[in-house]
C-alpha cells in the first residue's frame, strides 16, 4: 500500500501555513486527483471537499484499494457531474492517510511517524492547505465546489474563509456547527480505538501494527449513523446470517451484526487510526459563527457565491433542521442560495448512493451555474 | 397547469413590478413568473415552493428557489428584505392568511397579491341557481377536493385591507385577454366581471 501511495498525484506545499492550534507547517505533500480536463477560459473547474472517511479517488477506481472512487454515483463520464464537461478536483484533508501530510507521516525533527505529536488540525486548516492546490492548478475562480458531510462543513469555511474563489457552491447534508449529538458519536469512535491496547497512545506504528478491533468498532459506530432507522429495519430486519435459527453464541447471527463487522473490518485495511482521532476533532471543533463576531450572518456577508443547500428528510446526522439554519443565515445576509430537501430512506449515505432526485437536482444546478458562469466571464 | 389566462396574469404582475428590483415570489410553481421577471425586467428573483418536482424545476432554470412551506416558514426571510413580495392565487389556501400577509408585508416593501375572485358573476350563478359549490376555470376542484380554505372576492379583500389598514395602492382586475383597474367606484361592477384580482399593497 505504500509503494502504491508514491506514484499518486501530489503537490508539496511550501507556503508555511500557520495552524489554529498556533504551530506552523511547512513543505508538506498535498495528495489529489483530478478527473476531466480544464478547458481554454477555465470556467468548467469544480472542487469536491471529502467527508471524514473519503479520499481524493472520488471517481473512477481508487488505485490504493482498487475499488470504486466513493463518489462514482455523482461524478464520471454522463453522470450528475459529468466529467466529459467539467474538470474535477479533490485533495486528500491534511490529518488524513491517503498521500496528504497525516500523523502516520514521518516527523523530520524525530524521524518517526507523528502519532500524536501530530499538530491539531481544523477544518479551517484543512481549507487552507487546499487552497494551495488551486494556485498550483492556476484556477482563480472555480465554477462550484461541493462537498457532503464533513466535505460540506469544508466547503462553508472556504467559501467563508475565500470569499471569491468558488462562484457556486452545493453543500450537502452538513452543518455550520458540530452538533452534541455528532460530538458524543465521534467521541465513541475515539473512545474506541483509545481503548483497544494496541492502540498504545498513538505508538502502534513503532511495532507496525494497526489498533484494528477499536477502529473497526469506531467504524461501525458511523456506519449505523450514516443509515435511517427506517433503512436499516428493511434492508436487514431481524435476518439472519446463513443460518436458520439462533446460534446461541455471540457470533454474527444478525445480518446486520454481520454487515457492521464486515465493513468495521475492511475499514481497517484503508485508514489509520490516528486519522481518524485528528479528522473526528477538526469536526468537533468546526463552529463557523464562532469565528464571525455577531454569527453566521457575518460570515456569509458580502458572498457572491450561489447556493445551494441540500438535505436528506431521514438523516438524523446531519438533520434538515441544521442544514436550514444554514439557508436562513444565508437568506439574512443577503446571498444567493436554494435549499432542497430530498425525500428518501437511505439517511446521511443518501450522497453517496443512486437517490435520482439528489442525483438530478445536483446536475441541473452546476448545468446552469456552468451557463451563468460562461456569461459572467464573458462580461 | 400554466394556461394562457396564467400567463395574462403574471404579464399584469410584471408590469406591476419595476425593473432592476428585489423580489420574491411566494409559491414560485415552476419558476414561470420568476424566469420572465428575471429575463425582461432583471429583476433579482428569489422563490419559495413546498413541491420538490417545482423546486427542481426552478434549480432546472437557474433560478434561485428555497424549498419550504409558505405558512410556516417565512419567518426566515428579514425585514423589508425584498422590494416587492408576490404570492399568485394561494392566498385562499393557507389556513391562516391573515397571519402569511403580515408577514408578506414584513419582508415585502409593498406585496402583490392575486386572488381567483369568488365573486365572478359565473362562480355566483352556479351557486344562487344550481346550488353547487362553483366549479371553473380559475377554480378548477370540486367542494372535497380543493385546496382553498378561505375563498374571498375581490370586494372581501379590498374590506379586509381597509379594515386592517393596509394601504392599497393598486387593484387590477382580470377577465380573460382584458384588464381594468378597480376603485372604490366600480368596485360593485368589477367585483362581478373579473376572474382574478391583482392588488398591489403595502
Amino acid at each position: 500500500m505504500n509503494s502504491k501511495l508514491k506514484d499518486i498525484k501530489k503537490i508539496i506545499v511550501t507556503k508555511p501555513l500557520k495552524l489554529d492550534c498556533g504551530k506552523t507547517i511547512n513543505n508538506f505533500p498535498l495528495a489529489y486527483e483530478t478527473y476531466g480536463k480544464l478547458n481554454k477560459n477555465k470556467d468548467n473547474a469544480i472542487l469536491v471537499f471529502h467527508a471524514l472517511t473519503g479520499d481524493q479517488f472520488v471517481s473512477e477506481t481508487n488505485p490504493i484499494t482498487n475499488k470504486e472512487g466513493w463518489w462514482v454515483t455523482a461524478v464520471g463520464p454522463g453522470k450528475a457531474i459529468d466529467t466529459n464537461k467539467y474538470f474535477v478536483i479533490c485533495a486528500n484533508v491534511i490529518g488524513g492517510c491517503m498521500g496528504s501530510l497525516g500523523p502516520k507521516d514521518i516527523n523530520s525533527e524525530t524521524k518517526q511517524p507523528y502519532g500524536l505529536d501530530f499538530p491539531v488540525i481544523t477544518i479551517r486548516d484543512m481549507i487552507r492547505a487546499q487552497e494551495s492546490l488551486l494556485d498550483h492548478l492556476e484556477i482563480k475562480k472555480l465554477l462550484c465546489a461541493t462537498g457532503g458531510s464533513m466535505g460540506g462543513m469544508q466547503l462553508l469555511q472556504f467559501c467563508s474563509t475565500f470569499p471569491d474563489k468558488a462562484f457556486s457552491a452545493i453543500p450537502i447534508a452538513c452543518s455550520s456547527s458540530h452538533s452534541a449529538q455528532n460530538i458524543a458519536l465521534n467521541e465513541l469512535a475515539r473512545q474506541a480505538i483509545m481503548a483497544d491496547p494496541v492502540w498504545d497512545k498513538g505508538k502502534y506504528f513503532l511495532k507496525n501494527v494497526q489498533p484494528k478491533n477499536g477502529l473497526a468498532v469506531a467504524r461501525m459506530v458511523g456506519h449505523i449513523s450514516y443509515l435511517s432507522e427506517k433503512g436499516m429495519q428493511e434492508k436487514f430486519g431481524r435476518k439472519l446470517q446463513e443460518k436458520a435459527d439462533y446460534e446461541f453464541s455471540f457470533n454474527a447471527d444478525f445480518q446486520v451484526e454481520s454487515y457492521l463487522r464486515h465493513q468495521g473490518y475492511a475499514f481497517v485495511e484503508r485508514f489509520d487510526a490516528n486519522s481518524i482521532l485528528y479528522i473526528t476533532r477538526a469536526m468537533d471543533y468546526f463552529d463557523l459563527a464562532k469565528q464571525f463576531k455577531g454569527g453566521l450572518v457575518e460570515a456569509f456577508k458580502g458572498q457572491k457565491t450561489k447556493y445551494l443547500i441540500i438535505s436528506f428528510s431521514s438523516d438524523w446526522l446531519y438533520t434538515t433542521k441544521e442544514n436550514k439554519d444554514i439557508v436562513i443565515a444565508l437568506n439574512a445576509s443577503g446571498a444567493d442560495v436554494s435549499y432542497s430537501e430530498i425525500i428518501t430512506d437511505k439517511g446521511h449515505d443518501s450522497f453517496l448512493l443512486e437517490v435520482p432526485d439528489f442525483l438530478k437536482t445536483l446536475k441541473s444546478f452546476i448545468d446552469s451555474m456552468h451557463e451563468k458562469f460562461k456569461n459572467e466571464k464573458r462580461i | 397547469m400554466k394556461n394562457l389566462k396564467m400567463k395574462k396574469e403574471f404579464k399584469v404582475i410584471a408590469d406591476l413590478l419595476p425593473n432592476n428590483t428585489r423580489v420574491l415570489d411566494v409559491g414560485c410553481g415552476d419558476g414561470s413568473l420568476m424566469n420572465l421577471l428575471y429575463k425582461k425586467k432583471n429583476i433579482e428573483v428569489r422563490g419559495l415552493e413546498l413541491d420538490q418536482n417545482n423546486v427542481q424545476q426552478c434549480i432546472h432554470k437557474g433560478l434561485p428557489v428555497i424549498q419550504g412551506d409558505a405558512e410556516t416558514e417565512l419567518h426566515q426571510f428579514p425585514n423589508q428584505s425584498f422590494d416587492y413580495v408576490v404570492l399568485s392565487q394561494t392566498l385562499q389556501a393557507f389556513y391562516n392568511p391573515e397571519k402569511v400577509l403580515k408577514e408578506l408585508l414584513r419582508i415585502g416593501n409593498s406585496v402583490i397579491i392575486s386572488i381567483p375572485n369568488f365573486g365572478y358573476w359565473k362562480v355566483r350563478v352556479k351557486l344562487l341557481f344550481f346550488g353547487q359549490m362553483p366549479v371553473t376555470k380559475t377554480l378548477p376542484n370540486t367542494w372535497y377536493n380543493t385546496p382553498n380554505l378561505h375563498m374571498c372576492t375581490i370586494k372581501d379583500l379590498f374590506n379586509f385591507c381597509d379594515e386592517k389598514n393596509i394601504n392599497i395602492k393598486k387593484v387590477v382586475g382580470v377577465n380573460e385577454d382584458k384588464t381594468s383597474h378597480i376603485k372604490r367606484g366600480n368596485l360593485e361592477i368589477k367585483n362581478l366581471f373579473s376572474k382574478l384580482g391583482i392588488f398591489l399593497i403595502g
